[in-house]
């Protein structure tokens, strides 16, 4: 098997003595594939990926046990180093492009600042690149976009300029956090396509980060189920959507919506209580009290089970549970 | 033009809309003409007692401000609102809080973060003045039971509340009135997804127990798809289409509707993700196209559709509004 672009092991992030917010992330991205991590506000997915970038707020502290990309080691890494690989070799987007454009520069201005960071190149030249990526992106009249603020442009044009900004020096790796969540479902649509072609075309690797079921099944490669701060289930797309193992990866499938699936007088499928708050040495299932499987062995150490080759549960239930009559 | 309502049933309709239109006023640029956006288009329909309609599309189709004029928010500049059977403009603020409530997307900007949840929820029953305060606290209790709070919330600061105990919150006050109608609007659209299925199930329940009429506005097809009775498609300000909902989902006759049940990303590896064909114009109430309004977007306009406004076709018990589409069943 060829080396993986992205491999982080044993992620830890905390925020003081209060919180811990990554407790032993572990995933591997492949050149060419989209890995989605999936879960719900306050899972740790955002922090994870800033931690991977190395772009968390200065009270936060970040170990792991391993964090390379492209065979280099980004623990050891320093700033400058790390802030010349950042929009280079490994971009991002995030989920409101407005808060992440500068409203007082041009778009041009701004994606033409990339290259010429990165790349001694005339702005003429990163200009060019500019309108070459805007097209690409399917903007239409790239030179006249390219003179406006960020402001003039519709919620998912704006996104397609982050896109293209992302790409301006034919990245590896892209990093996207819920990039289509505040999107109309349409534009989301298209948004999604398009990182889709672009994948395709590019060979890029895409980290993508969500709350959408949806949106994990209809692009996602491999899988990763977050959880308090944890990864519980791990597997590829397929195997995680016919198969689910994790208590909570059920649980979660059973409460999306699904036109035709649930009769309308019948209720949605439930996951009962609520996260809990996960101070430094928390130990055990973090999921117990809201488990309808938990046992008093849950309290201490969970085993990470595997279901079959690429998929991996933490969780003591036996790998055919559910299944048995 | 007089529109039919869709149910020809003998009791009187929940809500009425006759002819509702709402225009705004918007500056103009530095040198520029002021604008007029056109929110709400002429918009007609009418939800039967106990029933649920959900509405559905893109944002700035007027959705949140057709609710606003049903709730009595924000006047029509034209056109009628009945809310059972009487003229919303005839009635006063406390008469209209007792028949119809709102429960909007946000419950942390829609609640006063420096009131403890029980004032909060008795605010409504203050206001109407007909209780003593120790009933007020007993009724309190109840609901806030009722919707799954534990009474101890009661002293509690909506900061101090989780994003679905807050929504719990703001559907105790909306009830707290015993109200006919209850608009949500976007009720569960910044809940995480295991949270929704909670407020939606609670919403179903009290919708049986205490035999309400809701008007469900949201974005997301799935859960109308799971809530709703009927569903009407906004488009610029107009219903384009509306029908039962299984119907709806079975056989959309609008390309608009089509559409957005096509960008629908339900849970199923392996699908992809599907080429919506709308194009690339985002539509803006400010200016609006003339003959049918979607025609830029329409993957199947034709020369007729750019100059020739298509008038709803009414059927029993649905309605579309397009050249193409056949008159509905």
């Amino acid at each position: 098997m060829s080396e993986p672009l992205l491999d982080v092991a044993g992620l830890r992030v905390s925020f003081g003595t209060s919180l811990a917010a990554v407790r032993g992330v572990s995933l591997q991205v492949m050149r060419g594939e989209t890995h989605c991590v999936v879960g719900e506000s306050g899972c740790g997915k955002s922090v994870s990926a800033l931690a991977i970038m190395n772009l968390l707020a200065r009270r936060a502290s970040r170990t792991a046990d391993r964090l390379s990309f492209e065979g280099r080691d980004l623990l050891t890494m320093t700033d400058g180093a790390m802030s010349q690989l950042r929009g280079d070799r490994m971009a991002m987007i995030f989920q409101e492009p407005m808060t992440s454009l500068n409203p007082a520069y041009t778009v041009g201005s701004q994606m033409t600042e990339v290259l010429t960071r990165h790349r001694s190149v005339s702005r003429r030249a990163a200009r060019d690149r500019a309108a070459e990526l805007l097209a690409r992106v399917g903007i239409t009249a790239p030179g006249l976009r390219l003179a406006q603020f960020p402001h003039q442009l519709s919620g998912g044009l704006r996104q397609r300029v982050m896109i293209a900004m992302a790409l301006m020096c034919d990245p590896q790796l892209l990093i996207a956090d819920e990039p289509t969540t505040a999107l109309d479902v349409t534009v989301q649509a298209q948004i999604l396509r398009l990182l889709a072609s672009l994948q395709r075309e590019l060979g890029l690797a895409i980290l993508l980060i969500t709350h959408d079921l949806g949106i994990v099944a209809r692009v996602a490669s491999r899988v990763s189920v977050m959880y308090a701060g944890q990864i519980v289930e791990a597997a590829s797309t397929a195997a995680l959507f016919t198969a689910p193992k994790h208590p909570y990866t059920r649980g979660l499938l059973a409460c999306v919506p699904v036109p035709g699936k649930v009769r309308r007088d019948q209720p949605l499928g439930m996951i009962r209580g609520v996260v809990p708050k996960i101070e430094p040495g928390f130990a055990g299932c973090a999921f117990r009290e809201r488990c309808d499987y938990a046992m008093p062995e849950c309290a201490s150490e969970v085993p990470l089970q595997v279901a079959a080759a690429g998929h991996d549960y933490l969780c003591r239930l036996p790998a055919d549970w559910g299944t048995r009559v | 033009m007089t529109a039919q309502p869709p149910y020809g049933g003998g009791s009187v309709p929940a809500i009425e809309v006759r002819n509702v239109r709402r225009v705004f006023h918007q500056r103009g640029k530095l040198l520029g003409p002021a604008r007029e956006v056109i929110a709400v288009d002429d918009v007609s329909l009418s939800i039967p007692a106990g029933s649920v309609l959900g509405i559905v599309g893109e944002s700035g189709c007027g959705k949140s401000t057709l609710a606003r004029l049903i709730l009595g928010l924000l006047p029509p500049s034209g056109g009628d609102v009945l809310v059972d059977g009487r003229r919303l403009a005839e009635m006063d603020r406390r008469q209209r809080a007792r028949l119809i409530q709102p429960v909007f997307q946000d419950p942390f900007a829609s609640l006063n973060p420096r009131h403890t949840i029980g004032d909060i929820v008795a605010l409504p029953l203050m206001a109407q003045g007909r209780l003593p305060r120790d009933r007020i606290a007993t009724e309190v209790n109840e609901m806030l039971a009722r919707v799954g709070l534990i009474a101890d919330v009661a002293g509690r600061l909506p900061h101090e509340l989780s994003g679905g105990q807050r929504q719990r919150v703001a559907i105790a006050r909306a009830l707290i009135l015993r109200p006919r109608i209850v608009i949500c609007d976007e009720p569960t659209s910044s809940l995480d997804v295991s949270v929704q299925a909670q407020i939606l199930n609670l919403l179903a329940d009290l919708r049986r127990d205490l035999s309400l009429t809701y008007l469900f506005i949201s974005h997301n097809l799935a859960v109308v798809e799971h809530v709703a009775t009927d569903v009407a498609v906004m488009y610029l300000g107009r219903i384009v289409e509306q029908a039962p909902t299984d119907m709806l989902f079975h056989q959309p006759q609008h390309p608009y509707t089509r559409a957005l049940l096509a960008s629908v990303l339900t849970p199923e590896p392996g699908l992809g993700v599907p080429e919506v064909g709308l194009g690339d114009s985002m539509p803006d109430p400010a200016n609006i196209p003339t003959g049918c309004r979607f025609h830029p977007r329409c993957p199947m306009a034709i020369q007729r559709c750019r100059s020739e406004a298509p008038i709803p076709r009414q059927g029993k018990r649905a309605m579309v509004e397009c050249l193409l589409a056949e008159a509905p069943s």
